[in-house]
């Protein structure tokens, strides 16, 4: 259970920015690998591309999108949070980046599908 | 029959332990009353501490059901309606015994942050010498010190900031937020050496926005965004060259 002192938005927010940042860190060496192997011939990419065709893979791919969208989103509510004047709707910015968060990846799969 | 409270409080410094106590529960009664009578009519050797009982000295602040508060305008009703209470000492600061903490690095760090006032000698504004200084309540700068300025200096921010925990020089939003609020006052002519004091590794720029302390100040201030402001102006100074 998260300790008391921590269970607000803000929190969850900066939570949610920090490990989002870390899985993403995680995901983009094995990301750059297989569009390194583009360098040894279209064969050996056009493997990896089509093995991403399974379903599994489009939600781990929607995963990577919200992942993605909640980074971005939540690094520009830290940026207005820092550099704008003080705004009183914290808490309506995290519920918009978690929101479109989750609509991006919704999107994805519909695309996907 | 009188219900009764289950009281869980910590005994001990660093090292210790949970001891429970039962006490009876009443009317309008805060956790500050709860405390009071464990020390006065079940065991005298408890040691917390508070002054004004009325939320202006800021003496009275502990952790209370695993979130730090001032105890004496907190009821049990509200903090604990299933009338269970574990009450421990703030966090991030060094235990004297039980309830009382040290407070001496929370406030050494208000004076490394620039926390005194230092008068602008000379200037019309500084109000020293001469007139008394003339500062229009509605100016920007005047309504931007107000905004920090109800600080009690109770501790609640320092133990609700995680970064305090992580980072044991970190000056902490009560400091940087006193720094803010004398930023904004015109009468003040120590704003270059409070901006290099809250500029380092340890100052403003540690701060992750996480807000814990905005969320558990009893007095509803704001220091993450007092401490946004001075990412701003510390950053803006730097920029120009002109604090």
């Amino acid at each position: 259970m998260m300790k008391g002192h921590r269970d607000h938005p803000a929190y969850w927010a900066f939570a949610v920015h920090r490990l989002s940042g870390l899985v993403l860190a995680l995901f983009l060496p094995v990301h750059f690998y297989f569009l390194g192997r583009a360098i040894k011939g279209a064969a050996a990419l056009d493997g990896v591309i089509a093995w991403t065709d399974n379903p599994l893979a489009k939600v781990a791919e929607a995963g990577l999108v919200i992942l993605l969208t909640a980074h971005l989103t939540g690094g520009v509510r830290l940026l207005a949070v820092e550099f704008l004047p003080w705004r009183d709707w914290q808490k309506t910015l995290i519920v918009l980046t978690g929101g479109l968060s989750l609509g991006a990846g919704l999107l994805f799969l519909i695309n996907a599908v | 029959m009188t219900a009764m409270l289950e009281v869980s409080v910590w005994r001990g410094r660093e090292e210790g332990a949970f001891v429970s106590y039962a006490v009876p529960a009443r009317r309008s009664q805060t956790v500050l009353d709860v405390i009071t009578h464990i020390q006065r009519r079940l065991d005298a050797s408890l040691s917390y501490r508070f002054a004004c009982r009325v939320g202006m000295c800021g003496s009275c602040a502990m952790t209370v059901n695993g979130k730090p508060q001032w105890t004496c305008r907190a009821p049990v009703s509200e903090v604990a309606p299933s009338g269970k209470l574990t009450i421990q000492p703030l966090r991030n600061l060094k235990v004297i015994k039980d309830l009382s903490v040290d407070m001496t690095t929370f406030f050494d760090k208000w004076a490394r942050a620039g926390g005194a006032f230092k008068p602008a000698l000379g200037r019309p504004t500084a109000g020293v010498g001469g007139d008394f200084a003339a500062v229009k309540p509605a100016s920007r700068a005047r309504r931007a010190a107000d905004a920090a300025i109800e600080c009690i200096g109770c501790g609640v921010c320092y133990a609700a900031c995680d970064v305090a925990a992580w980072n044991r020089d970190y000056l902490g939003p009560a400091a940087l937020n006193r720094a803010w609020s004398l930023v904004n006052d015109v009468r003040d002519g120590a704003r270059r050496e409070r901006l290099a004091a809250i500029a380092g590794d340890a100052g403003c720029y540690a701060c992750h926005s996480q807000q814990g302390c905005t969320e558990h100040c009893p007095k509803h201030l704001n220091p993450t965004a007092s401490i946004a402001g001075l990412k701003r102006a510390s950053a803006w100074a730097w920029l120009t060259g002109k604090p």
